[in-house]
């Protein structure tokens, strides 16, 4: 389903071109759970970031399902992320000004993807009923991130992005919102490529790559 | 459509959990919309005011025949030129006194009567019968019938003579009352004389052959062009050039506000757009939905402003209208009524002011990367960068204005030297904070010292905009206070010689001022009588007023005169010498010992002049000259006007004695301390509107500062938190912020001051001179000068207080946070 | 149009001023006029014209006018049609006041036609300044620079020969009218009756002019020569109050006979046929107040009126039978107060060429 071939790109640091990702070659099947790991400063986010579309690869090619995401604008990327895709980052990302049900529609709503059955086991399975009316910064770090990943799963994305989803969070707490986030790509059949540094969790998914030097080791 | 409605939604929901916010971008807008419209507002009803009259039988908007040397000329001369094919009118103006109070006559011709010029159509809303045969009708506009206390069909006097029923007509100006000619010409004693013709405009492409005006009038005659502009609109433009720049002020100030609070909405909502854009909102539809957004919130704050601004501009309507009133004699009418436009262009400088403002912070949004970059800390090189580019634009600014103040010559002109003068040195303030806390860097030596004066250089770039419009604030109260002070002392002094006799008299007609006369012969407490007297004339094209005073001690000793040449008082006994106004010999460039000729119905009459006098509040050009010659030269003038030297303690029984005998009211009679009080009240009342926008300006420039500061406070806990967490306490901490800014807004007031100084010299030495014709010596006001130092300090304090109050009562895990959150 | 708003022969009346000057008041103007004549002289029969007296003005009676109407043409054949009229109104009775309380109010209209284009123009005077009057001795009428004397040799039974000229922003007239007879009086030996109830004027013709001189329109230049047709009126009350326009004829017959036709249309769409036939020698008979006819066979729409532009005119008993269409049909006087008057041509029974005016429509 995700299929990334020669993927490469550099950036202008101190008047030096510095290779970060020097032909990325990584494929996700649907429903399945992939972990990338590797060092600090491996590439490991700018790889997730290119893949989400926030960013433009130099070389290669990124396919989506049947979309080429190297070949799209600004706009079509954008409507990617909106249609196709389901982010979380380490900073949870939440909308400050909106309370927990608001952020929680957000994406799905602007996608017009909203499906009211599938919110109420969202809001149900990530244990959130209690906290629909309270703002992001009444929650704590565990419940926040929930939300983040309510929120990205809310339009049924087929392949959700997460970035050192639990870096901000202490182990058993991490734990659970992992647990969940597994749970909720294996009812929802979509494919789950995360992004951290602990071994630990990369082994509670289906699959590992590592990633040094710019290449997959 | 649902998608931008959610997206709009989400960006609103950020105005909810912050209603300050919200609140201190619509009070920017808001103040920026009502100054600007409320000015707009006053000037439009004036400009009304102003056509009104200008229309009204014959003003500036027509073009006419006068003669060249003389005042009046024969009618026959008006039946020859329609003889020979020229489109024109007889108009015959004169002044008459009703109940002592003058007025303008305008005698007209109906049937010939240009239909453009005005308010033509309307003379024959009656029949024409009733207007033009005997006794007629004298048409007056509604607040002239109110003025008169008279009722439409009522006949008021006039030097003993009937005039004609009043029939009240709306369009015409007030102060104006308009008869047949030939019943003019009976009432003002002048069979067979006009004042002027009035051309008419040929309706089709081309103009009606006719004969030349030489081949008919001889050289007798002379065209006058008709002007787009109305004599008023000339003379008032200073004044209302004067309300613009105040309006234009206060609206740039309300813009820094908008400015501010727009800037730290952004910077609040950074991570939020940043989410959006993660989601899948494209950059195209997150931009449009946040011009939208702010476009909204324009609209709202500027129908609010425009309703403020109507309550402004209703507000200062009574004192403008008196303004105009005393200073050139315009009437305005005291209702307020606006033209649709008005309200359309409100909410249009709403939204453009708003645009405007969130400029930087929309380019900002629309290049915005989905991915945060760390923030290079290359402050300092980019603050200096700055700096140099600002300083080198404030030196442009600065050179534009020696060129004007050296070249110009205009009223316009020097409006620009104010201009560049405040924009130049708002440009350089930066640079002169930016000095001064650099030389308080280097002095200082404890650890906490050199923080405090390196914290605030680099607090700069983010206040420099609200000190920028404090310090305009500042320096235009200051310039403003000094002219209004500098021309309060000389008008006081030259009144206390203007006004030299002790009792005024206005009789209701020549025949009672006789009477008066012979009554007041015979009593011991009159030590002498003065008549006086004023006729009307042109010069040079323009109206100019004669002036006839009585050879006696009371003037030569008093009357203040600017230059004169040696007993200049007995020269002007011959009736062949006169002296001149400042604002007549400014303008006609005129001096010592030049001659002119003054056109009076027997002819021209030649005159010397002897000296310049003041006469300030004037728009008229004056001429002094003997009384008796007055009359031998002018014999229509009226001599109802005395004025009489009585010893202090026998005035108020001589004045109750005067009303008592001859049915006197307040307004016939008068001593000098009432007459003083009364111009003093109208000089007042002229610089009140100037005093109110002042006040409201140097607000708005409080707001500014106090939503600066406020933005600032916020982005600034990552500065304050290492220093509370190696040990200051939030007390100390809230201390320094608020001490840091008193410093900067101490020293931006003190480079207000001289900058002040010299937008007054500005105001008095070239503004003053173009717009009225005199020219005030400049005085500086210590007092005046501490005490706006005082306000501008408690301002400053009174900004700085809120968020400094917040910082000293700020939880401490809030300051933790910024640890753990620092991006 | 209000039955009010109807004018009288000749278009000039205290309505006709009042609407020059407001445009609103016109009804009570006029209705004044048509009711009341109190303080004016009355004109009544068999009131000897004395020549030249009679072609200045005659105050004491309310209104008055000098009409001249001329169907010209240039040396190419081209038609063209001229006029030039001088109206006087006293706004109250009581003899002339001296300078501007003379209650006497002037009106000039002047116009030229052709084919192609139809030009007026308009003025107003006040009377006792010297703006406008009517002299006789000589014999000048003026308004402005329009203006129409006797030349050297006049002759008051003729009127003639004159000088008249006019000029505008965008043409002119100076023509030079002579005339080998006499003028003619009108209705019965100058008393001309418009209704049953007494509603008369004083009136009298030049039927005979030759007329020579230039026309100029947009500052072309064109010589003409051509027959004109002086008109003189005067009275206190030429209309009865439910009287509302009329339709006026003058006609230039073959072998120098001349006709005067008019119709008065009432509110209660009735109407009254007055005329003179006049023959070579000047002699002027009434026609019949019954048996003739004037029918409208064609209309223009002008401004938002129809206006009857084309006519049939039938008088059996002088075996007249003719057809009348306008040189140009678009003939409108747009003035102060507006009408229709132009050069008409006519075939039939006799054909030749003539003015119409038409007012109250």
């Amino acid at each position: 389903m995700l299929r990334v071939t020669g993927l490469t790109k550099s950036y202008r640091s101190a008047g030096e071109d510095v290779a970060v990702l020097r032909g990325v070659d990584l494929a996700v099947a649907t429903g399945e759970s992939v972990a990338l790991t590797g060092e600090s400063g491996s590439g490991k986010s700018t790889l997730l970031h290119l893949i989400a579309g926030l960013d433009a690869a130099d070389g290669g090619e990124i396919a989506l399902a049947d979309i080429n995401v190297s070949t799209l604008n600004d706009a079509g990327r954008a409507e990617l992320r909106r249609d196709r895709l389901g982010l979380v980052f380490q900073q949870f990302n939440l909308i400050p000004s909106l309370s927990v049900a608001d952020n929680l529609v957000f994406q799905s709503r602007i996608a017009g993807r909203h499906d009211a059955a599938w919110h109420d086991e969202l809001v149900e399975r990530l244990g959130l009923k209690n906290l629909l009316r309270r703002y992001p910064e009444q929650l704590s770090g565990g419940q926040q991130q929930r939300v983040a990943i309510g929120r990205a799963l809310a339009p049924k994305p087929l392949l959700l992005l997460a970035d050192e989803p639990t870096g901000n969070l202490d182990e058993d707490t991490a734990d659970e919102v992992l647990r969940l986030a597994r749970d909720l790509v294996a009812r929802t059949g979509c494919g789950f490529l995360m992004v951290t540094h602990s071994a630990r969790l990369a082994a509670t998914l289906d699959r590992q790559v590592n990633l040094h030097a710019g290449v997959i080791a | 459509m649902r998608r931008p409605l959610w997206i709009l939604a989400v960006l609103l929901s950020h105005w909810r959990r912050h209603p300050m916010q919200l609140a201190t971008l619509l009070i920017g807008l808001i103040s920026a919309t009502a100054l600007w419209s409320g000015v707009q507002a006053l000037n439009q009803q004036a400009r009304i005011a102003y056509d009104r009259a200008a229309a009204t039988f014959g003003g500036s908007r027509t073009a006419m025949l006068v003669s060249k040397d003389s005042a009046t000329f024969p009618q026959q001369l008006f039946v020859d030129l329609r003889r020979a094919g020229w489109p024109v009118s007889p108009m015959l103006e004169g002044r008459v006194q009703i109940d002592g109070r003058s007025f303008r006559l305008l005698g007209v011709e109906p049937v010939t009567l240009p239909s453009e010029v005005g308010n033509a159509p309307a003379v024959g809303r009656g029949s024409l019968q009733a207007f033009v045969t005997p006794p007629g009708e004298m048409l007056v506009a509604g607040e002239t019938l109110r003025d008169l206390g008279l009722k439409e069909g009522e006949r008021p006097q006039a030097n003993g003579i009937g005039l004609p029923p009043l029939r009240m007509q709306a369009e015409l100006a007030p102060g104006a009352l308009v008869v047949d000619i030939g019943i003019a010409q009976d009432i003002l004693k002048m069979p067979g004389q006009v004042s002027r013709l009035l051309v008419g405009k040929s309706k089709g492409k081309s103009e009606t052959p006719h004969a030349t005006l030489e081949s008919v009038a001889g050289d007798k005659l002379r065209l006058v062009e008709p002007s787009a502009e109305s004599d008023l609109e000339r003379l008032t433009d200073s004044f209302h050039l004067n309300l613009t720049a105040f309006g234009l002020l206060s609206f740039f100030v309300g813009l820094f506000i908008v400015n501010s609070a727009i800037g730290l909405a952004f910077e609040q909502r950074l991570p939020m757009l940043r989410t959006l854009r993660a989601c899948g909102v494209s950059a195209r539809m997150l931009n449009t939905v946040l011009v939208i957004e702010l476009v909204s919130l324009a609209l709202v704050a500027g129908l609010i402003g425009l309703v403020c601004g109507y309550f402004i501009a209703a507000a200062l309507l009574p004192d403008v209208a008196a303004s105009l009133r005393g200073l050139y004699g315009a009437q305005i009418p005291g209702q307020l009524s606006l033209k649709p436009v008005w309200w359309f262009a409100g909410i249009a400088i709403s939204i453009l002011g708003a645009l405007a403002a969130a400029a930087t912070s929309l380019a900002k949004a629309i290049r915005m990367p989905v991915l945060a970059t760390a923030q290079p800390q290359a402050w300092q090189q980019a603050q200096r960068r700055w700096l140099m580019f600002q300083s080198a634009a404030a030196l442009a600014v600065f050179a534009v204005a020696a060129v004007l103040i050296q070249f110009g010559d205009s009223l316009i002109a020097g409006f620009a030297v104010l201009a560049a003068l405040m924009l130049g040195a708002a440009l350089i303030l930066p640079m002169v904070l930016q000095i001064a806390l650099a030389f308080g860097q280097r002095s200082a030596r404890a650890p906490v010292g050199i923080w405090f004066w390196a914290d605030s250089r680099q607090q700069l770039s983010g206040l420099s905009l609200a000190l920028m419009a404090l310090l305009l604030a500042l320096a235009v109260n200051v310039g403003v206070g000094t002219m209004v002070e500098s021309f309060s002392r000389t008008f006081l002094v030259w009144l206390d010689g203007r006004l030299a006799a002790d009792v005024y008299i206005s009789a209701a007609s020549d025949a009672q001022a006789k009477q008066i006369k012979t009554w007041l012969r015979d009593r011991p407490d009159v030590e002498a009588i003065l008549p006086g007297g004023r006729a009307e004339t042109q010069l040079g094209g323009a109206p100019i007023e004669v002036l006839g005073l009585p050879d006696h001690a009371t003037y030569r000793d008093n009357w203040p005169l600017l230059e004169s040449t040696a007993n200049a008082w007995v020269r002007l006994r011959p009736g062949d010498t006169c002296l001149v106004s400042e604002q007549l010999s400014r303008r006609m460039k005129l001096a010592i010992g030049d001659h002119i000729e003054v056109p009076a119905p027997g002819g021209n009459w030649p005159l010397g002049i002897a000296g310049i006098y003041a006469d300030y509040g004037n728009p008229k050009g004056q001429i002094a000259v003997n009384f008796a010659a007055l009359t031998r030269h002018f014999p229509q003038t009226p001599l109802t006007r005395l004025g009489l030297r009585v010893a202090p303690d026998k005035i108020a029984p001589l004045i109750t004695a005067l009303q008592a005998t001859f049915g006197l009211d307040d307004r016939n009679v008068a001593d000098q301390a009432t007459m003083k009080q009364e111009s003093r009240r109208v000089f007042n009342r002229t610089f009140s509107v100037t005093g109110a926008l002042n006040a409201f300006t140097l607000g708005v420039a409080g707001i500014a500062l106090l939503t600066s500061l406020l933005t600032l406070a916020n982005s600034r806990l990552p500065q304050l938190a290492p220093l509370w967490a190696i040990g200051l306490t939030r007390r100390r901490l809230a201390a320094l912020e608020l001490l840091k800014t008193m410093a900067v807004a101490l020293i931006t007031a003190l480079f207000a001051l001289p900058l002040g100084l010299l937008v007054a010299w500005c105001l008095l030495a070239i503004v003053n001179v173009k717009a009225f014709g005199w020219r005030l010596p400049f005085h500086v006001f210590p007092l005046q000068l501490i005490e706006l130092l005082a306000v501008a300090m408690a301002a400053a304090l009174c900004a700085a207080a809120l968020p400094v109050a917040r910082l000293a009562r700020m939880q401490p895990a809030t300051l933790i946070r910024t640890f753990v959150n620092e991006r | 149009m209000s039955a009010s708003d109807t004018i009288t022969r000749r278009a000039f009346t205290g309505g006709a001023l009042a609407l020059a000057l407001s445009g609103k008041t016109f009804a009570q103007g006029f209705a004044g006029l048509g009711e009341n004549a109190e303080g004016f002289t009355a004109v009544t029969s068999g009131k000897p014209f004395v020549f030249p007296i009679d072609h200045g003005p005659h105050p004491e009676f309310r209104i008055e006018w000098w009409y001249v109407t001329a169907n010209l043409s240039d040396t190419g054949g081209a038609a063209y049609g001229a006029q030039w009229t001088l109206f006087r109104q006293a706004m109250k009775p009581g003899g002339p006041s001296e300078g501007w309380a003379n209650q006497q109010v002037w009106m000039g209209h002047a116009a030229v036609t052709s084919a192609a284009t139809h030009r007026f123009s308009e003025t107003f005077a006040r009377g006792g300044v010297g703006q406008a009057g009517v002299e006789t001795t000589p014999f000048r009428a003026w308004i402005d620079a329009w203006e129409m004397h006797g030349l050297n040799d006049f002759d008051a039974r003729r009127v003639a020969p004159l000088e008249l000229k006019a000029s505008a922003a965008d043409f002119s007239t100076a023509l030079r009218l002579d005339a080998d007879r006499a003028l003619v009086l009108q209705g019965d030996h100058g008393y001309s009756r418009k209704s049953d109830r007494g509603q008369a004027s004083y009136y009298y013709s030049q039927p005979f002019y030759k007329a020579s001189g230039r026309i100029v329109i947009d500052d072309r230049p064109v010589d003409v020569t051509g027959v004109a047709w002086m008109d003189r009126e005067w009275s206190s009350q030429p209309l009865a109050a439910d009287q509302t326009g009329w339709d006026w004829f003058s006609l230039h017959l073959p072998g120098d006979e001349k006709l005067m036709l008019y119709r008065l249309r009432q509110k209660d769409g009735r109407e009254n046929l007055f005329g003179n036939w006049i023959t070579p020698d000047g002699r002027s008979a009434e026609i019949a107040a019954s048996g003739n006819s004037i029918t409208p066979t064609a209309t223009t729409d002008i401004d938002g009126r129809k206006l009857p532009t084309a006519w049939r005119v039938a008088l059996p008993a002088r075996g007249l039978a003719i057809e009348t269409t306008p040189l140009n049909p678009k003939a409108w006087m747009g003035t102060s107060f507006p009408y229709w008057e132009g050069p008409i041509r006519f075939t039939g029974s006799h054909a030749g060429i003539g003015y119409l005016e038409m007012t109250g429509y």
